[in-house]
């Protein structure tokens, strides 16, 4: 479990949906693990300290900053990257198709965070209001869409996705 | 912006917990939700040399009734506390508040025993648990202790726990009938800390025209969540008018006196404190009268 | 019928990746055996190095190398002054790494390369300087009196540059006026912030001999020709990548001193080198912008018409002037904006002091004129007892005054001229948009009888776009259908790949989706300069416009010989070209292709091999085996675009809180070529506007710490502080480049700090609040209501 006197540490957990198990140093956060031990470089970085939101992953469902918490954390949890979002090329998520019709993006960076808290919060409320949409994304930063059309299609994805289920 | 070294702890049980504290001293650091603690590891502001993650302690988790309150354990998600039935019904003030915690994807990771411990001034939590004059249960290998909110909350990011103790669970108590409450805060933007909160309680008297009790607490004016106790005893009696919740609000204008800092000076903590308490004890007041709990 | 590409509102070609997690930015790029770079950064605002000992940190486990200024062989030079102008007499340039004195706190001094980027921090805490501290120089007010401390003790002074200009005759103007109206108005320090940080990925490939270097920059192939030419290699030695790159607003364009540090280090290592700079880094590393301290005055008649202009400003160059004094040069030159102003004297003094060097951020000096112009607006409004449209209406240079001239040189060394607009037209389009005097008349004294304190602001605003000096294009038809675009011109998120393809599309009358753009890459295209001053779709625009009409021109003279035709009788449409009238005799662009190439290659086309109708060589004199063609454009002067912006602001006085009800934007743009690109871009300008209106700020101590180098206090807004935001347009074609279009990326970030002051002064008028100062926070309007110093 040590190499070079540094402690190394067996984790497992599931990355969407396929297991997944490494030796990682105690101090590896789970974003860095992510984008350099996997290759899911979808999830991006912007602060490291938990505000920006870019970063931002599910754990167990929940929307959580992969910046603010180590991967050894996630030992043993259910990890669901933007890479795990469609369920094939073909077949973009409603949230994806959504973005992409209203221009809800334009960098591209924050994007993958955005989408993500947006599974998880429509997932919990199917019908939002404008209101809430805005609030629910309020804790993830866009430098470059003034925000307006990632609402749009957020709204468009809950109806999207309300038709569906 | 990457952490130093620490050796990583994962104890399954409360008692391992504890021996390891008791070992490791102010050596350790408890791994809560993280949220606050690690971006100062990110930032090698702290660099303990270990850290212990409290997260498979099971006895930690959970929301449930105790003494005529609602007992909280320490490792409960700010989000879980956000979404129970039961701490809506019982502690509506907490409800409110948490709602106020950072961001969504924040809450679901950030503890109750987390934010109480860290004791950040501007934090809604250790507010609630002062406005409502809670408890804080502290354990250790040498046992167990309560401390009151009052106690508990000494300094910026200090608290009355010994570093070898744990925050096992917190303890708010149920509002007395006809009690509302309300919480308000002033943020620069949505979802950060507050420049001014306010916690406030206001319980009338048999017939509902005058105040029995009011409390009122302020986060983001002191170095620690602070009561206004003059401005709470001069409502005592005071009569259920909006004359009351004004001359409230000067008073705590008077009785504050709140730091400056880069987004808010101290005029405009002292000058908006009054405002919220003002606003916060109309609210908590038509709360009590319809009582609706709140 | 031709089918319509150009003006549709198209789905971006970009999306599907960037949705799925497949983008490519710069740290998502990890190759094999490669080392991660760390700095120690100057922990003061001016001090001296005495000593450096980094032998501890050279001795951990996982370090490859310490380096101080004595190691980087190369980059031991100067950094380049990018952009010299000949009134920036004292132009100063940082080392890469200091050589002996830091002049910001962030300054690089050690770089640190390691086996990760966690080791490489590890290696910066062993390192110990022994700093000499030196008196820091931070308001720049204090920075030109006379015995003020120097930033660079060897120039003599803190002035950079002093500007002059003048049009007409001020003196007498001003002498002559009914009214002259002061205002002392300060806009505050700020950064473009791109939520992607900075990185630089190098890797020296000894094979082929290139040095291929991935960068965030907005300017790719100047990066290269810099490399190139401090490394001592050919040009196409060095192979600039700027991938997928998550924004810049100007803060990615410079030479920095880590893109050139992280090339020589995968050089002089002989392993690929990554840096990815991180938020802190990022906020003392990367370039800010805005503040300016302005003295102005306007001059009018008894009916509010402009008599003259003056100003003196100084100009926060912070410690070094790199890209020189680009910044101030546009705020001089734009101030007058969308008015007459027959007589104006502006003057600059550009000033060292000891904090982040200063270059443009999306607006680039624009925000700062149209600030003091429009606030000087409204005061003549006020005084005269205007209202604050009609002073505008009187003020607009006519539709029939373009091309109009300013009077001044602007930043590209053109003229400072308009070359059309309707600003009458702008205005009423925005007032009625806003339903402006039954808000003014009704609904506002409405809700002000019930003790709500609204406000209504307008601001108008030009924006100097599209300036050269030129751009390039290379457009090709490939055998197999398919178009190939290449420009200079990376994107941070403006849908180059989206738009370009439109005009090629256009063109050719082909799926925009067999359209592929490549920019950003210089092994695809050499010449050129990159992303700013919103030129992208003037500017490479009309370029792969004018390319894509060689390559029709092209196909049009190849069909017309092939089917013994007039040219001028054949028709493209369809994706194909065929004669008026008979449809079937024709081709599509693949079969073209493949004509013009007497090769055929395996799989690839479906025209048989027929003996050619002439006699001599395959491919004849004259003739390239290919329809491609690489075309050039270069502006004559800037293309002027403009607009309107209108907003009803609550202010509640007890907390200083601000709410915006409604926010309208008329824009012109000249000729739309996506309305959706053009919509997204204009809503994020306008939030980076409300940023810098009320949420946005950097601040410095006295000792030259920034005090707010953080997310949690550099409060970038949300979902929740931003409204929804009405846009409209009109369109005055650009008469300058063949597309008819003008710039649109810096646009909303322009009028918001001047809109924002005048709705929150007309909300707290019973308050008689006065807005010099942006942005504001709630804790200013508080002190403006309570009249606190």
């Amino acid at each position: 479990m040590s190499t070079n006197g540094v402690e190394r540490k067996r984790i497992r957990l599931t990355v969407n949906g396929a297991p997944v198990e490494r030796e990682v140093e105690a101090r590896l956060l789970l974003s860095d693990f992510l984008r350099h031990e996997l290759g899911l470089t979808g999830t991006h970085v912007g602060c490291e300290h938990g505000v920006c939101g870019a970063c931002t992953v599910l754990v167990d469902g929940e929307p959580a900053r992969s910046c603010l918490m180590f991967a050894i954390q996630a030992d043993g949890h259910i990890v669901e990257t933007v890479e795990g979002l469609a369920a094939s090329d073909d077949a973009l998520h409603p949230l994806q198709r959504a973005f992409w019709e209203k221009h809800g993006l334009q960098c591209g960076y924050c994007t993958p965070g955005m989408l993500m808290v947006l599974k998880a919060f429509l997932a919990e409320n199917p019908n939002p209001t404008e209101g809430e949409v805005r609030e629910a994304i309020s804790g993830n930063l866009c430098r470059c869409t003034g925000y307006q059309n990632i609402v749009e299609a957020a709204l468009e994805a809950a109806r999207l996705l309300r038709q569906h289920s | 912006m990457k952490p130093a070294r620490f050796v990583y702890h994962a104890p399954t049980t409360l008692e391992a917990t504890v021996q390891l504290l008791a070992e490791l001293n102010v050596e350790a650091k408890l791994l809560a939700g993280g949220q606050s603690l690690i971006p100062m590891l990110n930032m090698r502001l702290v660099r303990p040399g270990h850290l212990i993650d409290l997260q498979h302690v099971s006895e930690l988790a959970g929301i449930h009734e105790r003494d005529g309150g609602i007992a909280i354990g320490a490792m409960t998600r700010q989000r879980q506390v956000e979404r129970s039935p039961l701490v809506a019904e019982r502690i509506p003030l907490l409800a409110e508040a948490v709602r106020h915690v950072g961001h969504l994807p924040i809450r679901t990771r950030g503890t109750i025993g987390g934010s109480i411990a860290h004791a950040d001034p501007a934090a809604e939590l250790p507010g609630v648990l002062l406005a409502l004059d809670g408890t804080v249960h502290l354990v250790s290998v040498k046992g167990e202790r309560t401390v009151a909110a009052r106690d508990f909350f000494v300094d910026i990011l200090t608290t009355a726990a010994e570093p070898d103790e744990l925050v096992r669970e917190v303890w708010f108590p149920r509002l007395p009938e006809r009690s509302g409450s309300a919480w308000l805060e002033v943020a620069r933007r949505h979802g950060d800390y507050a420049l001014v909160g306010i916690g406030a309680v206001v319980t009338l008297a048999d017939d509902g025209q005058a105040v029995a009790e009011a409390r009122l607490c302020f986060i983001s004016v002191a170095a620690r969540p602070v009561r206004a106790t003059q401005v709470e005893a001069a409502l005592r009696g005071a009569p259920v008018t909006p004359a009351t919740w004004r001359q409230a609000g000067a008073l705590v204008q008077e009785e504050l006196d709140p730091p400056a800092d880069l987004h808010a000076s101290a005029h405009y903590r002292r000058y908006v404190a009054g405002v919220l308490a003002e606003r916060a004890l109309e609210l908590a007041a038509r709360r009590a009268q319809e009582g609706a709990g709140r | 019928m031709p089918t319509r590409i150009f003006g549709e509102p198209i789905k971006r070609a970009e999306d599907p990746r960037l949705l799925t997690g497949r983008g490519r930015f710069v740290d998502d790029i990890d190759l094999p055996g490669q080392l991660h770079v760390a700095f120690l950064r100057s922990p003061h605002a001016h001090a001296r190095a005495r000593s450096i000992d980094a032998s501890a940190a050279r001795a951990m486990d996982g370090v490859v190398a310490v380096w101080t200024y004595a190691d980087i062989g190369p980059c031991q030079r100067r950094m380049p002054l990018l952009i010299p102008h000949p009134d920036l007499t004292h132009p100063y340039t940082r080392f890469a790494l200091a050589r002996d004195e830091v002049n910001h706190v962030g300054e690089p001094v050690v770089m640190v390369i390691a086996e990760s980027r966690y080791l490489a921090e590890d290696a910066l805490e062993a390192i110990v300087v022994d700093w000499e501290e030196l008196p820091p120089v931070v308001d720049i007010e204090a920075a030109v009196r006379p015995d003020a401390p120097l930033v660079h003790e060897e120039l003599g002074t803190n002035v950079a540059a002093h500007y002059v200009g003048i049009v007409g005759d001020p003196d007498r103007a001003f002498a002559a006026a009914a009214h002259v109206f002061r205002e002392r108005l300060v806009i505050e320090r700020s950064a473009s912030m791109p939520i992607e940080p900075r990185a630089v990925l190098a890797s020296w490939d000894d094979t082929s001999g290139v040095l291929h270097v991935w960068d965030t920059t907005q300017a790719p192939i100047v990066i290269r020709n810099a490399l190139a030419a401090l490394f001592g290699l050919a040009p196409t030695q060095v192979h600039v990548v700027a991938p997928d790159v998550g924004g810049g607003f100007g803060g990615k364009i410079m030479v920095y001193p880590e893109e050139v540090l992280v090339p020589y280090a995968a050089l002089a290592l002989r392993r690929p080198v990554k840096w990815t700079e991180d938020r802190f880094e990022h906020f003392v590393g990367t370039n800010h912008e805005r503040l300016q301290i302005h003295d102005a005055e306007i001059a009018v008649d008894t009916e509010g018409r402009i008599l003259g202009v003056r100003d003196r400003f100084l100009h926060d160059a912070g410690a070094y002037t790199p890209y020189g004094i680009i910044v101030p040069i546009i705020t001089a030159c734009q101030l007058p904006g969308p008015y007459k102003v027959a007589n104006y004297h502006v003057e600059f003094r550009a000033v060292y002091s000891n904090t982040v060097p200063v270059s443009p951020y999306r607006g680039a000096g624009r925000p700062h004129a149209c600030f003091v112009m429009e606030r000087l607006m409204d005061r003549v409004a006020d005084e005269l007892g205007l209202d604050r449209a009609e002073v505008r209406q009187r003020n607009f240079i006519q539709p029939d005054e373009f091309p109009y001239d300013v009077g001044l040189i602007f930043q590209d060394g053109a003229p400072t001229r308009y070359d059309s607009g309707n600003y009458p037209a702008m205005l009423d389009r925005l007032l009625q948009e806003m339903d402006y005097h039954r808000l003014a008349s009704e609904e506002l004294p409405r809700l002000r009888a019930e003790g709500r304190y609204v406000g209504l602001g307008i601001a108008c605003y030009v924006e100097g776009t599209g300036i050269g000096p030129y751009e390039g294009a290379h457009v090709r038809v490939e055998p197999t259908g398919h178009v190939y675009v290449a420009t200079g011109m990376p994107q941070q998120g403006q849908a180059h790949r989206t738009v370009l393809a439109q005009i090629v599309a256009e063109e050719l009358q082909v799926p925009v989706e067999t359209v592929h753009v490549i920019e950003g890459d210089t092994a695809h295209f050499e010449f050129g300069s990159g992303t700013y001053a919103s030129r992208s779709a003037v500017v490479a625009g009309s370029a792969v416009s004018l390319a894509a009409r060689s390559v029709r021109e092209q196909g049009l003279r190849l069909a017309a010989e092939e089917l013994e035709v007039d040219p001028a009788d054949l028709l493209v449409e369809d994706g194909r070209v065929f004669v008026r009238g008979a449809p079937e005799r024709g081709f599509t662009w693949a079969q073209l292709a493949q004509l013009a190439n007497p090769l055929r290659y395996a799989y690839a086309g479906d025209l048989a091999v027929r003996p050619r109708p002439w006699s001599g060589p395959a491919l004849p004199p004259g003739r390239q085996p290919a329809l491609e063609a690489t075309e050039y454009y270069s502006p004559p002067h800037a293309t002027w675009a403009s607009g309107a912006v209108g907003a009803v602001i609550e202010v509640d006085p007890a907390t200083g809180l601000l709410q915006f009800h409604r926010l309208w934007v008329v824009h012109d743009c000249g000729k739309v070529i996506n309305p959706m690109v053009v919509e997204g871009q204009i809503h994020g300008g306008i939030a980076q506007g409300i940023g810098g209106a009320f949420y946005e700020r950097l601040h410095y101590d006295q000792n030259g710490q920034l005090l707010n180098a953080s997310f949690m206090d550099f409060l970038i807004p949300t979902a929740m502080e931003i409204p929804r935001i009405e846009v409209s347009h009109i369109e005055t074609p650009s008469p300058l480049n063949p597309l008819g279009v003008k710039g649109v990326g810096e646009a909303g970030a322009i009028p918001l700090p001047a809109l924002v002051a005048a709705a929150v002064e007309d909300a707290l008028r019973p308050f008689q609040v006065h807005v010099t100062h942006m942005p504001l926070s709630p804790d200013e309007l508080l002190r403006l209501i309570h009249r606190e110093a």
